[in-house]
């Protein structure tokens, strides 16, 4: 039991971590390159415009879509791993 | 065949798909009604998350809004993505491990009080009634644009077939109709965006196609675009901010309400496992994303179109842009789509120095010297999307698809946002409070009836719309943000937060952001009884009546937590509850109690 109790912490202890994790790109892309960096990267020119905009109306998108899948990747590897998958 | 026969057969074929679904997808028990039976593949969840998500504002409005203020509105692109992170590490996994029908019953037991699962009641049937009423009211634009019909009759109709559909099926009708209307919606928006990026930029990507070169001047396409609408006196299309304190605020109120919005939330009950859950979040924002790709280029490729339609000599390479953006063309030459349009009166034409010409420009700047006394063309932002086709010269058909593709937007989100709010009556009123010793039989058939009541409200509301219609979906997102995400975030990250503390939190949130909502709005929207106008000056450090739901979260968190700290801790049973939430081990099907 006492076992269990320690399992069941260091999973979501782990699970926990990884989401602080994505949540950091999460809003890095975001408000950081689309909004509040975008000055620092007006030099880094794409298509006619700075990399900056291209974050806020096509990059945030594609790295969300893309945590999403690996935070359900690593988590069912989580799963597996500490045992506690259905 | 005529434009208005093709247009019938496109709206007509897609309502008999969506009935036909509606027959073999009958509800024979409240878990088919309320999750479809619990047994949806992630994928087909995915889709139809995508078509409940995507309403008629995401189809019809949000290019259009991108299109006239460039970098500015690029908040709807990441708000309305971005909130699906939110919903896949924070929520989506543990609701559906918890294995109930509905948001507010999550809220009830976790924090082991009926009043708490009242107040969520309350948040929901405000969030979705209030964004329910947009989605009736852009299925009136397109019925009355696309059948020749009026608004009204074109309201009654749609709301007969979502009535079949949604009250015979409950969630599992909806969720089978919902991938029908994602395939035809996705269709229709992509064709006419693909034609037009090959047009403009011989690439038939359009989101490759707006970093490519335009093919008329060889200049980047987005390049060309900042000097046509800096000629006109425009700010450029890709210019930077300056309230970037509200830009980032907006974004979050966005973001948080997506994920707090419990149409939403409620279809990842549906889906067999945990991990089926956060798979189908990713196919959700895959789905949705194809749309929201594909909208950046939509809007700058149709504005870059528009402008160059009045002042062809701006199209080709320019040596002098002062001269070319001298000389539009005259009123009698306009192109038919502008003809058409005119009719509705959602393109209007004023020559205001009588010189038989359109002169387009920003009002704010000064052109006098050029003899022009204002801009003389309004176009609404709302038919960009729609008239798409006709812009580019696309065929009969494509103009069917649109319409077909715009009433399937609207269709879907309002059936999801009715199926929350009859199970908030049904389940957590009516079972949960009035009468506990509801049978199922009695249930499924409150379930019924309250949907059916909901469709008529929804109905009379679309025809005869309040006339802060525009503005109620700020409230929507603002409630859903300040008030019901934090309580369910906090319900599954905090064993500590009690029912005091939720309670609370819920209450703060919603009330400061109705507050500062009214303030700017007018108290329950009703006109001359705002007490400041609603502009950047008099905003509190310069954030937007539209941003202030993030605000309101934050404070939700702070006090749900004082209190909670001052107060005593859970009882045992919730902590091993939330203990319990947190792994996915032993999840069955969402089940009743």
């Amino acid at each position: 039991m006492a076992d269990d109790k320690t399992n069941a912490a260091a999973y979501w202890k782990a699970n926990v971590r990884l989401i602080t994790g994505c949540l950091i790109v999460w809003a890095l892309a975001s408000y950081g390159c689309a909004i509040l960096l975008r000055p620092l990267l007006a030099g880094i020119a794409v298509g006619g415009t700075d990399l900056g905009f291209w974050f806020a109306q096509q990059g945030s998108i594609l790295i969300f879509i893309g945590l999403i899948f690996f935070y359900a990747w690593k988590m069912n590897r989580l799963d597996k791993k500490f045992g506690l998958g259905e | 065949m005529s434009q208005f026969a093709i247009n019938v057969l496109f709206v007509g074929g897609s309502f008999a798909i969506y009935i036909g679904i509606a027959i073999w997808a009958k509800a024979g028990s409240t878990k088919d009604f309320y999750v479809a039976g619990g047994g949806v593949h992630p994928i087909t969840n995915g889709m139809a998350i995508g078509a409940d998500w995507m309403s008629a504002a995401s189809f019809i409005s949000m290019a259009g809004i991108i299109a006239s203020s460039g970098y500015g509105a690029s908040t709807f692109l990441m708000g309305w993505t971005g909130g699906y992170v939110l919903l896949a590490l924070l929520l989506a996994p543990y609701l559906r491990k918890f294995g109930k029908f509905t948001v507010p019953e999550f809220i009830g037991d976790r924090f082991y009080s009926k009043s708490a699962r009242m107040v969520a009641v309350v948040c929901l049937i405000i969030a979705s009634l209030t964004y329910v009423i947009g989605q009736m009211a852009g299925a009136g634009v397109a019925f009355s644009r696309f059948l020749e019909v009026d608004a009204t009759t074109g309201l009654i109709i749609a709301a007969i077939v979502v009535f079949f559909y949604s009250v015979l099926g409950g969630m599992k009708g909806i969720t089978y109709t919902q991938v029908a209307q994602y395939v035809v919606l996705i269709i229709a928006y992509t064709i006419p965006a693909v034609f037009i990026s090959l047009e403009l930029t011989d690439n038939p990507i359009p989101p490759l196609g707006l970093f490519s070169d335009h093919s008329a001047s060889g200049e980047p396409l987005l390049s060309k675009l900042n000097e046509v609408v800096v000629a006109l006196g425009f700010n450029e299309y890709t210019a930077m901010v300056d309230n970037k304190l509200n830009m980032v605020l907006f974004t979050l109120s966005l973001m948080i309400g997506t994920a707090g919005l419990p149409h939403v939330i409620m279809r990842f009950f549906t889906v067999p496992k945990v991990a089926d859950a956060r798979w189908s979040a990713g196919w959700a924002l895959v789905f949705i994303g194809l749309l929201y790709l594909t909208a950046p280029a939509v809007a700058s490729m149709a504005r870059l179109n528009l402008v160059t339609t009045i002042y062809p000599d701006m199209a080709g390479q320019v040596e002098n842009y002062e001269d070319a953006a001298a000389n539009p063309i005259a009123y009698a030459d306009r192109p038919d789509w502008i003809r058409t349009w005119e009719e509705t009166g959602l393109i209007k034409f004023d020559d205001k120095n009588n010189d038989g010409k359109i002169q387009l420009y920003n009002d704010a700047a000064d052109f006098s010297g050029r003899g022009w006394q204002g801009n003389e063309l309004e176009v609404s932002n709302d038919i960009l999307v729609l008239a798409n086709p006709e812009i580019a010269n696309l065929p009969g058909w494509v103009v069917g698809l649109i319409a077909a593709g715009g009433l399937a937007a609207a269709l879907s989100t309002a059936a999801g946002l009715l199926l929350a709010i009859s199970s908030a009556i049904s389940h957590d009123l009516i079972k949960g409070a009035i009468n506990p010793k509801i049978s199922e039989k009695g249930e499924l058939r409150a379930a019924r009836i309250s949907m059916s009541v909901a469709i008529v409200v929804a109905t009379y509301l679309g025809v005869n719309p309040p006339g802060f219609a525009a503005q109620v979906v700020a409230l929507a997102f603002g409630i859903a943000a300040a008030s019901l995400f934090p309580a369910l975030m906090m319900g599954i990250f905090s064993k500590r937060i009690n029912n005091k503390g939720t309670i609370a939190g819920m209450l703060t949130g919603l009330i400061f952001t109705l507050v500062y909502i009214f303030v700017y709005k007018g108290w329950f929207f009703i006109p001359g009884t705002a007490n400041l106008p609603d502009t950047e000056a008099n905003w509190v450090m310069g954030i937007s009546p539209l941003s202030i739901g993030a605000v309101g979260a934050i404070l939700n968190f702070a006090v749900a937590y004082v209190v909670s700290s001052v107060t005593e801790e859970p009882p045992q049973e919730i902590q091993d509850l939330v203990e319990s939430v947190r792994y996915p081990k032993g999840a069955g099907t969402a089940i009743d109690h």
